[in-house]
């Protein structure tokens, strides 16, 4: 297979035009916004709205009241959340008997996928902030919160804190110098509930991933 | 030669039972305008032209150093352990997924959507090798079942209404028949789920390769592309060779372009950046993840300046949406692959024009598709370049693409060579047309192609230099009397 790779690039370097005439690139396009942190909200909750996204705008210190609330609305058994980050910590100090079940990903997958297949309810994690323009929820999925945390549960949670909401995804990857940093494993922009629109452009939520996205803001 | 390709050549045929076909019309009809619709909603705050032109620069830039990119996404991938591979061919390709699958003992392959593996006709490859491969992506899904190939590159199931797809899964599933779209979702869902949980190997195709961070950007709403990249213990992604980007910054213009010119959404539901396998400690993903390089042809589009445009393409089939034989006819009276516009331009290549010959020339050449494309591809200028390969007609550059010349008729070549000869010598034009005015009566009155639809020209029976000459004699004669 040495040899395709050889043949092919050797084919692309004889076979190149030395007259490449390039436009610049000027990014202003997708980057130039100039949005207040109120409009900039107001946005993000418009545009992950308009795809079924629930949002709830919370004092950041209410928020463990407000997601009781929702689990008992949607009747909702258990939550797998991360015990070692903050919200999960704050969650179980603030728990009692007759709530739902608090789950662990504490596993690899192969130990327990057809558990979290088909019994878990719901999942809440944290975010590394949000996209305004395109109403776009940034996770990085590591370790304490894993890929299919966000994917496989019915209905997902998510934490986002108000002043971490950047104009447009180009802010958002400039600002947080990922290319500096090195990306993760997987990240992910999140907009909404997983959806498909491949029978007659009717739109149906939930067909492989969660029917349900509840973004907590926390102001 | 595959029962695929060979399918090409009867373009004709199938274009005719097509425009007789009304359930075709419509179902193409009721969604090609939606989505027109819906594209010039979502660019409607934007400074289209702008973001085109940033589109455009960003994959110029990108195939201007095509070889130096791949090897840096090469050598990025393999630093942070994914196993990248290259083919020449699908072929070629079909061998190193089936070589990976079997190393593995893996008999469940899940597919996410990838029109390269379709170009590749990957799952009947796997099928004869003894390893299942199923579509999970729904409309690849129920194209499955139905044993078709898609019909549109992002909406593989668009030729079929929810009567249709309702029949099909009762009969190959056992669902109930509903005109439920939510119902019949649902169903599929839990078909699927347990697919996912088996599967042994996952395999999907690329939207953008980055370059400088050695990511794969993948782009879906429904999440089996998620499922398709992080279940299985073995992830094969594959991609043609023109993929690849120079920058992560590179990807914001081409994502924001290549959703709202397909569907009309401001963004997918999901984005996929995948740059590695599952590392030590964590607890989901793919302990193995492949990258497979195709060319397929697409290193030969590269040596020439101007059909090298084609590769510019991010797939986003805004061509087709808006293309007027596109909308009537629909996907799969082309035959190939890639339909549309982008098909008449992208398959002579991959295919041969001898094989593709009725393709360059299935247009109205009206620039639709060249006004919607994202990347500003003049696709119609390369319609009209084919077409000249097609009849070896420009003098002015060698022929390159495979098969050209299959459409080169002596009796055409000599009509050519006449009709240019008596344009350039004022004899033999008087000689023409007086032949063609005095032996008018002799021309048949059908005329092949052109009298199906149209009647026959009527020829004058006074060319127009004669009334010229007969006018200025009557005018002399008027001024000396």
């Amino acid at each position: 297979m040495n040899q395709a790779r050889s043949n092919i690039l050797r084919r692309l370097r004889a076979g190149r035009k030395a007259s490449f005439a390039l436009p610049r690139s000027d990014f202003a396009p997708v980057r130039d916004r100039d949005w207040s942190a109120a409009e900039k909200l107001d946005l993000f909750q418009q545009k992950i709205e308009s795809v079924h996204g629930e949002v709830h705008r919370v004092p950041a210190q209410q928020w463990v009241p407000e997601l009781l609330r929702l689990l008992a609305e949607k009747q909702l058994s258990n939550l797998l959340v991360s015990p070692e980050r903050k919200p999960g910590q704050e969650l179980r100090e603030q728990w009692h008997g007759d709530l739902p079940e608090l789950l662990a990903y504490d596993q690899p997958i192969e130990n327990w996928k057809s558990e979290l297949f088909n019994q878990v309810d719901a999942s809440l994690t944290t975010c590394r902030g949000a996209i305004a323009e395109t109403g776009s929820l940034i996770l990085w999925p590591d370790t304490q919160e894993p890929r299919l945390m966000t994917l496989v549960p019915p209905v997902h949670f998510v934490l986002l804190e108000a002043d971490q909401i950047y104009a447009t995804f180009h802010e958002a990857l400039s600002t947080q110098g990922w290319v500096n940093q090195g990306l993760p494993t997987n990240a992910l922009l999140i907009s909404g509930p997983s959806k498909t629109a491949d029978i007659e452009q009717t739109l149906a939520y939930g067909v492989h991933g969660p029917a349900e996205l509840v973004v907590l803001v926390l102001e | 030669m595959s029962q695929h390709q060979e399918a090409v050549q009867e373009f004709h045929p199938r274009v005719h039972a097509a425009l007789q076909d009304s359930q075709i019309r419509n179902n193409f009809r009721k969604a090609m305008d939606g989505l027109m619709g819906k594209r010039q909603q979502a660019f409607a705050d934007w400074d289209l032209e702008g973001l085109r032109d940033l589109g455009a620069a960003v994959r110029l830039r990108a195939l201007s150093r095509l070889p130096e990119l791949l090897e840096e996404l090469e050598a990025n991938l393999t630093r942070q352990g994914v196993r990248v591979h290259w083919a020449e061919n699908g072929d070629q390709a079909c061998e190193i997924i089936r070589d990976i699958c079997q190393a593995r003992d893996a008999k469940k392959v899940i597919k996410g959507k990838s029109m390269v593996s379709e170009e590749m006709e990957l799952n009947a490859y796997l099928e004869e090798a003894g390893i299942e491969a199923l579509e999970s992506d729904l409309g690849e899904y129920l194209v499955q079942l139905a044993e078709e190939t898609p019909s549109h590159i992002i909406m593989p199931a668009i030729h079929k209404n929810t009567d249709e797809i309702s029949a099909l899964m009762h009969e190959k599933t056992g669902t109930q028949p509903s005109r439920d779209v939510a119902y019949l979702t649902a169903s599929a869902r839990q078909q699927l789920r347990e697919k996912f949980m088996q599967a042994d190997v996952g395999v999907s195709g690329v939207n953008f390769a980055v370059a400088e961070t050695g990511t794969l950007c993948l782009v879906e709403n429904e999440g089996n592309g998620r499922l398709t990249t992080t279940t299985p213990s073995c992830h094969i992604a594959v991609t043609g060779i023109e993929k690849v980007v120079e920058k992560l910054e590179d990807v914001t213009p081409l994502l924001a372009l290549l959703t709202r010119s397909a569907t009309g959404q401001h963004v997918t539901t999901y984005v996929n950046m995948i740059s590695g396998p599952r590392k030590e400690e964590e607890k989901d993903g793919p302990e193995e993840v492949h990258l497979v390089l195709v060319d397929s042809g697409r290193s030969s589009i590269y040596q020439d300046e101007e059909l090298l445009d084609t590769l510019r393409c991010i797939r986003c089939g805004a061509c087709m949406n808006h293309c007027p034989v596109y909308t009537r006819v629909g996907g799969h009276a082309y035959g190939t692959t890639y339909p549309g516009p982008i098909g008449k331009i992208l398959m002579p290549h991959l295919l041969g024009l001898d094989k593709t010959r009725d393709l360059p020339s299935a247009s109205t050449l009206c620039g639709a598709c060249g006004e919607v494309c994202p990347v500003k591809i003049p696709i119609p200028k390369l319609l009209q370049r084919l077409r000249k390969e097609a009849v070896d007609g420009d003098s002015l550059r060698p022929s390159v693409v495979s098969g050209h010349g299959v459409k080169r008729r002596f009796l055409e070549v000599l009509a050519w060579k006449g009709w240019a000869k008596m344009h350039a010598h004022a004899g033999f034009y008087r000689l023409g047309t007086r032949m063609m005015t005095s032996l008018r009566g002799l021309m048949p009155s059908k005329l092949g192609g052109w009298t199906r639809y149209r009647t026959p020209p009527r020829i004058a029976s006074k060319s127009f230099q004669q009334m010229m000459r007969e006018h200025a004699q009557k005018s002399n004669a008027g001024g000396r009397s």
